[in-house]
């Protein structure tokens, strides 16, 4: 399990007309993030010989950020799981390079979500559930989050927690889109969507585009940003409908996280910064339980009285995540940047510290597909 | 063996019968596992042992939501995961009673309708009633 632990490296990130880009279209949007990621690691686009993209928009995603970039590449990925591609992406670029099949790829992505005012793409809904009109996805996370209350006690005071949370860490991020702090009771009294999730348990509806550089590990120690390694990544596919969910408190991150975690011979008291898929305020709950950072039911009381916000017991969504920061329909790309940013300590007024290990954990669809990605500084290759 | 492509594949024969008035899901039988939804595909015994069962139609509610609408677009209306006593769980709603008071745990009951939330449909589906 540890055949690649190490052997690749964040070298580049940027990202481009985050919040609102009105006229711009998610290859655009994506291509000039791309160019940034590339002057980030003082690389050119001919450096470039892998590719990895997903939208929901595109069939062809790949090829056609390849004809935007002008770039012909040796090797493409375009793998489909919903907001956790990005985390699989970061695993299969790195099996790609290791396997001598490219050296230098681009992860790629980007969305017109808020400007379109669509947010389905060309997701292919199932025909027996789109009949009910679930407002699907918050109407399939309102029902775990009620489950978990029913089963653990947890409350919609612990969820406002997360969201306040975000907030915290979003005020020291110049690039954020909400800034301003809320309380508790902001949250409560904001209007409700789905019982028991409301407006501010919501995460935001926003346009842009990421993109990452990933290289062999060798190569990133030449290049201009302290390297990122990646010391272990695994995802795990459960289910497509919500329906089709075994336990609705019980996500595959408990898979996912246990083989990540396996691959980088850490566990979860080695981490020192924490990236958490946080479309809904129920997600990041569920995944500290999952993933290893509390027991199963614990996750409620984790993230009372600023157990996740600056100054907590543990560091979660230091840039605002999806509920503060940006969500672009998809928020993967987004979570592993910021884990990069910390583990470079580039965060500003919302670096946590001098981390040497980080985790950015995404999830796609409705829990469906859980993919956890662990990553170091040089000092986790001694 | 592998299932028969005879007739309609198993979603449009499930829709089928529910248009004849019928609750009807699949069950292996070898391993007597019932499926929700209808598929092509079993597991760990031959597809082809698949065979349409009569449900009940009494289950309790796992978990619901309130999908909050303003009155004007028609209300607030429930969404639910029903668990059948037979086994399955299906994303479906409970009709019948104010949202705000379904629970987890509720008995219900299966009725056929057209969905009255779609004047449109002709397909009638598995709505929920409490028990």
């Amino acid at each position: 399990m540890n055949s690649l632990r190490g052997k690749t490296a964040v070298a580049g990130l940027g990202y481009a007309g985050l919040g609102s880009a009105p006229g711009w279209s998610p290859i655009e949007l994506g291509a000039a993030a791309a160019e940034r990621a590339l002057a980030d690691a003082g690389l050119s686009i001919d450096d470039v010989d892998g590719l990895c993209a997903s939208t929901f928009y595109h069939f062809f995603p790949t090829t056609s950020f390849a004809e935007q970039l002008r770039i012909r590449p040796r090797w493409t990925n375009a793998d489909m799981t919903g907001g956790s591609t990005f985390m699989a992406h970061i695993q299969q670029a790195s099996l790609a390079i290791e396997a001598g099949l490219c050296e230098t790829v681009l992860i790629i992505y980007g969305s017109n979500a808020r400007s379109s005012r669509d947010i389905y793409g060309l997701i292919d809904l199932t025909p027996l559930q789109v009949a009910y009109q679930p407002l699907l996805p918050v109407g399939a996370y309102a029902m775990a989050a009620a489950r978990h209350m029913h089963q653990y006690g947890t409350t919609r005071e612990q969820m406002a927690e997360v969201a306040v949370a975000s907030r915290l860490w979003a005020r020291g991020n110049p690039d954020a889109a909400l800034r301003d702090p809320i309380t508790v009771a902001d949250v409560l009294s904001s209007p409700m969507v789905c019982d028991p999730l409301s407006r501010l348990d919501c995460c935001l509806v926003s346009d842009g585009g990421a993109a990452i550089v990933l290289t062999s590990a060798e190569r990133a120690r030449d290049l201009r940003q302290p390297p990122v390694y990646v010391l272990g990544s695994a995802s795990a596919t459960w289910h497509r409908d919500i329906s089709t969910m075994e336990d609705l408190t019980v996500t595959a991150a408990v898979q996912s996280g246990r083989e990540a975690f396996a691959m980088a011979g850490l566990a979860p008291k080695d981490v020192d910064v924490v990236q958490l898929y946080d479309a809904f305020t129920i997600l990041p709950i569920l995944f500290l339980e999952d993933l290893g950072f509390c027991s199963k039911g614990e996750g409620g009381p984790y993230v009372e009285n600023g157990g996740i916000a600056p100054g907590g017991r543990l560091p979660v969504n230091t840039g605002g995540g999806g509920l503060s920061f940006v969500h672009p329909g998809m928020f993967g790309l987004f979570a592993i940047m910021e884990a990069c940013i910390q583990l470079r300590r580039q965060g500003g007024e919302r670096q946590a510290g001098a981390p040497d290990v980080a985790l950015a954990h995404g999830n796609g669809g409705y829990f469906s597909h859980q993919s956890t990605n662990i990553f170091g500084t040089a000092v986790t290759l001694r | 063996m592998s299932v028969s492509l005879k007739g309609p594949g198993p979603v449009a024969q499930y829709l089928k019968y529910l248009s004849e008035g019928r609750f009807m899901l699949q069950r292996s039988s070898e391993t007597g596992e019932l499926l929700y939804y209808p598929r092509s595909f079993a597991r760990g015994a031959p597809s082809a042992g698949l065979e349409w069962v009569e449900m009940s139609g009494l289950g309790t509610v796992y978990s619901f939501t309130t999908v909050r609408r303003k009155p004007e677009h028609g209300g607030d209306y429930n969404i639910s995961l029903v668990e059948l006593v037979e086994g399955p769980r299906m994303l479906t709603r409970v009709l019948g009673m104010d949202p705000n008071a379904v629970s987890i745990g509720l008995k219900v009951r299966a009725r056929i309708e057209k969905p009255a939330w779609d004047p449109k449909a002709e397909q009638p589906l598995v709505v929920f009633y409490p028990a």
